[in-house]
């Protein structure tokens, strides 16, 4: 029996870090929208490590910040700790790391869904979609509840068709014991999807009481108070530190005598697993000369005593996870609370996908996160918001968005797995990104905000804020250039005293600045501003003047590459009434059906001679357009 | 990239009076003006459009004047691709020429595909709809073809030398990213400055080492460029027939060349030498006599080789002294003629004066010594790791163009070092290198360098 149930213009499926994003943002610019989630209490729940941001992954965070997601807003309120990775690096490598705590994350999520006016959230499980004449409109769920809508985004995690895998055993089961979505993965492979098996892993969880603390390094947060997004304003002071500690040999050996009882070794587990987060059965066995690895233990939240043991991701045995955690100095006694152990779930070939992550075969459809083949609760929520918005503007009848591999780290995962799919789950990492200098985690804002107000996410009050700092920047950098600074005893003491050379002549101020040894700070000395500046906006300025040469070379890429970003290719292009396509980029071009020229140049398999014809097959039908006219 | 400003040479290769380097795109006149000296300052881009101007192509590295040009100036879109044209037309001879494409290569500009130019004619709606067909075809063959050219390298020696390098590279990149990715893993060491100095200096020398062995490659190809020089009648006719009469001459007058230069092409043991202005050592002209020390250095310069003539049975001269000078630093070999005659020479002094060069002594009436200065040249060919039975070598515009990027790539990347620059920011630069190396042999695929990632590095949760 079904029944009727409501309408609306975007139904977010799922309730993770990506459908989160997705039904905020889809609401938030105006599109009517219901989430529906297996679980109401496992709202953006983090299922492994309970952190949040690292390299790649921080400027994620930033950018979904700059275009009006919750993603930074939520941990800057709800972290043990906080930490800017990289500091002694360029700044275009820079990164926020926050420990979280899971639960509040969760709760305060949770509160903000429940408090946004255009958002109705609810449990269920939804096991169809209604797709008619190539279009989805709605959903159906476990207990026949029919729900229409204009568009749907599936964010449906590890559910599909998840099985856990711990030793010997094996069952069904979504993340932490929840329930999988069997039939849901079915129905998507009856409307034509490819899917595939990924694998991913979780380490074990132990209690902090039984750990000696005392034969580990301790790991604070920063003194200074950070924060990911643009508009926190509170910031929190009383940190909660992690622990560092090692393997050894007896580890190590344990891990051998056992490999025998692995799933991974024994042929159970089939899913293809990420080589960044290998298990420490695949550390020992790939990296066999390494006599030690390191193992974090991080508090999963400020009320409880669960720590999560980085660093030991398995899915060994129950006994033996035991023992091998009892060979880690300040392990010796420690309790287990919870096993680690491996997932396999279905994800969808995202080369199945337009950039907007509207489904090529459905229209009206969206999926996000880890159906995509990602891993990572940023990548997903990256994703997440790109395709709550799209699927909201679609549903309004106002053009999507498609973010470029030069405006954000979100554009270039979203162009990576669209254009090359993926045989592993994918991860973002910063050399991923070829114009990296580009997108830095502190310029976020400058690259994103205008689009995030264009689309309705942003609030007139924080974009005025924003003009202003823009403005700020541009007047500090201009007063700078035309500053010169003289020679005088003072100037030449505080080059000194920073160990760069003396000044034979005058130099303008930005030319100083340039000079490795320089900060803003030391010519502020010399020549101070009229006003003191906010730090974001010094911040700005002095990574903008001193790698002014190498930003300009990474601008000129971009540029040389706009031509083809530029030429579009129409949807409805017929590859096979081209001539003279080498048959592997004909079959990739016919897969992928990319967008620009710049796109198809991107795919593997299609060479540059492929990419001339196809050049000229597109001229031709222009000019053939023109001269029918 | 399909919308690059294109440069190639546009008349066929081998000897002709003029010979014109190509250059089409909206960066033409932008480029050409890097290299361009007008008289009186004049810049391309200020000259009327389809209008022809004298100058000289510089390198902008070295201020050196390369080549002495007329250069047409045209806007498009009434050109023959419709974008801006720039036509450089050089001298005569695939030297010259060359150097003008190398500069422009280097400085911005891309060698252009076959048939790019009639393709771009085409896309800028030039070429009439109908021959659209044909385009393609072209572009197909010729790239299928270039492909299997590029095929066979990789077979070669060449194709492993630049996989090996760029492996070098890939394991630095690798580890500089490690640091950048898992910041807080502690089994990988912190790539420094110092570090990567010295990684970059071995990948600069190698770069290097192939370039010079371009150089060879282009020799092979267009002959050693040889310059006798010496006093009247120390031998340098009989040095020039004795070579020539030994070695099965190849006299070529090519005919309608402005300069009406006889050049005769010897093969020495397998190094094909280019004798090059020899009508005038037929007249018994000597070139330092004529012109003086500082402008027949400026001629000299321009050979690879030089054969430096001096009379056994005669003292030396100020004029022997003053043409020592002017081949300071280049590749010499002394000889000394006319040893069945008595002793005047002071050989300690010509020692001393060839502590730099190769010295030989003949006595080309008799015959003797010949074979001692054909050794001596073969073995100044020969030097380094080149071996004449395996003639691995870089010859290919394109690839020479592609390395001397790479190698501009390192400098940057060396020179950011230096500067104290971020180590992930300086990492652009050696990227850049690594991308430059694989397009020689058709591999920039980026995926390569997070599988390396993996394999290099122990990482994860």
């Amino acid at each position: 029996m079904t029944y009727e149930a409501g309408s609306y213009d975007v139904i977010v499926v799922g309730a993770g870090h990506a459908g989160v994003e997705a039904g905020l943002a889809s609401a938030r610019l105006g599109a009517k929208t219901l989430m529906i989630t297996i679980n109401l209490d496992m709202v953006a729940f983090m299922p492994c490590n309970p952190s949040v941001g690292g390299p790649a992954k921080g400027i994620v965070v930033r950018e979904i910040d700059a275009l009006g997601g919750e993603m930074g807003k939520n941990i800057d309120k709800t972290h043990i700790q906080m930490r800017m990775l990289n500091t002694g690096k360029g700044p275009a490598v820079r990164a926020l790391r926050a420990q979280a705590d899971k639960f509040t994350y969760q709760h305060e999520m949770k509160k903000t869904l429940e408090n946004e006016p255009n958002l109705t959230l609810i449990q269920g499980m939804v096991e169809r979609l209604i797709v008619e004449d190539g279009e989805c409109r709605g959903v159906v769920t476990q207990t026949g509840a029919v729900y229409h809508s204009k568009a749907v985004v599936i964010t449906t995690g590890t559910f599909l068709r998840g099985e856990i895998i711990l030793g010997e055993l094996k069952y069904s089961s979504g993340p932490n014991n929840q329930q999988p979505s069997i039939k849901l993965s079915e129905h998507l492979q009856e409307l034509g999807f490819d899917l595939v098996r990924f694998k991913t892993g979780t380490p074990p969880r132990v209690n902090s009481h039984s750990i000696d603390y005392s034969k580990t390094e301790i790991q604070p947060g920063d003194d200074v108070p950070r924060a990911f997004s643009y508009e926190t304003t509170k910031y929190i002071t009383d940190q909660l530190p992690c622990w560092l500690t090692y393997t050894n040999e007896e580890t190590h050996t344990l891990i051998d005598n056992n490999l025998h009882r692995s799933p991974m070794y024994s042929g159970m587990i089939k899913g293809t697993g990420p080589r960044y987060c290998p298990s420490i059965e695949d550390k020992v066995v790939r990296f066999n000369d390494k006599p030690r690895h390191q193992i974090f233990l991080e508090p999963e939240g400020r009320n409880t005593q669960e720590v999560y043991v980085q660093g030991l991701s398995t899915s060994l045995p129950e006994d033996v996870q035991q023992k091998i955690l009892r060979t880690i100095p300040g392990l010796e006694n420690v309790q287990m609370m919870r096993a680690g152990y491996a997932i396999e779930y279905d994800s969808i070939v995202p080369t199945q996908l337009w950039p907007t992550l509207e489904t090529k075969k459905v229209k009206n459809l969206y999926t996000a996160g880890q159906i995509n083949g990602t891993s990572g609760y940023e990548e997903a929520a990256g994703q997440g918001l790109m395709a709550g918005m799209n699927a909201g503007l679609k549903s309004l009848d106002k053009e999507e968005v498609i973010l470029s591999r030069s405006d954000a780290y979100i554009g270039v995962l979203i162009d990576d797995l669209v254009t090359k799919g993926t045989n592993e789950p994918y991860r973002l990492l910063t050399s991923r990104a070829e114009y990296r200098l580009l997108l830095r985690h502190d310029n976020a804002d400058l690259r994103l905000t205008e689009l995030g107000r264009k689309v309705g996410l942003i609030s007139e009050e924080r974009y005025e804020k924003f003009l202003l700092k823009k403005q700020a920047i541009e007047e500090e950098k201009a007063r700078l250039q035309g500053i010169i600074i003289k020679p005088s005893s003072d100037v030449q003491e505080m080059i000194k005293s920073q160990g760069g050379s003396e000044l034979k002549d005058g130099i303008r101020a930005s030319d100083l600045l340039k000079r490795p040894e320089m900060t803003y700070e030391h010519i502020q000395q010399v020549v101070p501003a009229e006003s003191t500046l906010d730090e974001d906006v010094t911040e700005q300025v002095e990574i903008q003047i001193k790698y002014e040469g190498y930003i300009e070379k990474s601008l000129q890429q971009v540029e040389r590459l706009k031509k083809m970003e530029n030429k579009k290719i129409p949807e409805n292009i017929d590859y096979d009434d081209i001539n003279g396509l080498a048959s592997e980029a004909r079959q990739k071009l016919k897969e992928v059906r990319p967008l620009s020229l710049a796109q198809a140049s991107r795919i593997s398999g299609v060479n540059p001679a492929d990419i001339s014809i196809l050049l000229v097959y597109l001229e031709q039908g222009r000019i053939a357009r023109v001269s029918a006219e | 990239m399909e919308f690059d400003t294109i440069a190639a040479i546009s008349t066929p290769m081998g000897e002709g009076a003029i010979a014109i380097v190509r250059l089409s795109g909206d960066q033409a006149f932008e480029i050409a003006d890097r290299l361009f000296r007008g008289v009186g300052g004049k810049r391309l881009k200020d000259v009327a459009s389809h209008t022809i101007h004298y100058g000289h192509i510089m390198d902008p590295k070295t201020g050196q004047i390369a080549e002495e040009v007329m250069v047409s100036a045209m806007k498009g879109p009434k050109t023959f691709t419709k974008e801006d044209v720039i036509e450089i037309n050089c001298h005569g001879g695939l030297v010259s020429v060359n150097r003008v494409l190398q500069l422009l290569l280097n400085n911005g500009a891309r060698l252009a595909e076959p048939g790019e130019f009639t393709k771009r004619a085409f896309l800028n709606g030039r070429i009439d709809l109908s021959q659209a067909e044909a385009v393609m075809d072209l572009i197909r063959a010729k790239t299928d073809r270039a492909m299997n050219m590029a095929l066979g390298q990789m077979e070669g020696r060449l194709s492993k030398l630049i996989q090996k390098l760029r492996q070098e590279i890939l394991e630095i990149l690798a580890h500089v990213e490690v640091n950048i990715d898992y910041p807080e893993y502690d089994d990988v060491e912190e790539m420094t400055h110092h570090m990567l100095m010295e990684k970059a200096s071995y990948v600069k020398k190698e770069i290097e080492k192939l370039l010079q062995t371009s150089q060879q490659g282009k020799i092979l190809r267009e002959g050693l460029s040889t310059v006798i020089v010496g006093r009247p009648n120390v031998g340098k006719s009989s040095l020039l027939n004795s070579l020539v009469h030994e070695n099965k001459a190849i006299v070529t007058d090519i005919p309608g060349t402005t300069r009406d230069v006889i050049e005769e092409y010897v093969n020495v043991r397998g190094v094909p030498l280019r004798l090059v202005d020899t009508a005038g050592i037929r007249e018994t002209e000597d070139i330092v006599e004529r012109i003086g020390v500082e402008k027949s250095r400026q001629v000299l310069k321009e050979a690879d080789l030089i054969l430096l003539v001096l009379n056994y049975s005669d003292e030396l001269t100020s004029e022997d002294e003053n043409i020592f000078k002017a081949v300071e630093g280049m590749d010499v070999i002394v000889i000394v003629n006319k040893t069945d005659l008595d002793q005047k020479i002071d050989m300690s002094r010509v020692r001393e004066l060839s502590k730099h060069h190769k010295l030989v002594t003949t006595s080309l009436l008799e015959d003797q010594g010949v074979d001692d200065l054909e050794e001596a040249i073969a073995s100044l060919f020969f030097a380094g790791s080149i071996e004449a039975g395996d003639m691995t070598y870089v010859s290919n515009t394109r690839h020479i163009a592609l390395l001397n990027q790479a190698q501009n790539a390192i400098d940057e990347a060396m020179q950011g070092v230096e500067m104290g620059t971020p180590i992930d920011i300086v990492q652009i630069d050696l990227t850049r290198t690594w991308e430059l190396l694989g397009e020689i042999i058709g591999d920039s695929v980026h995926e390569s360098l997070i599988d390396q990632l993996f394999s290099q590095f122990c990482l994860g949760k």
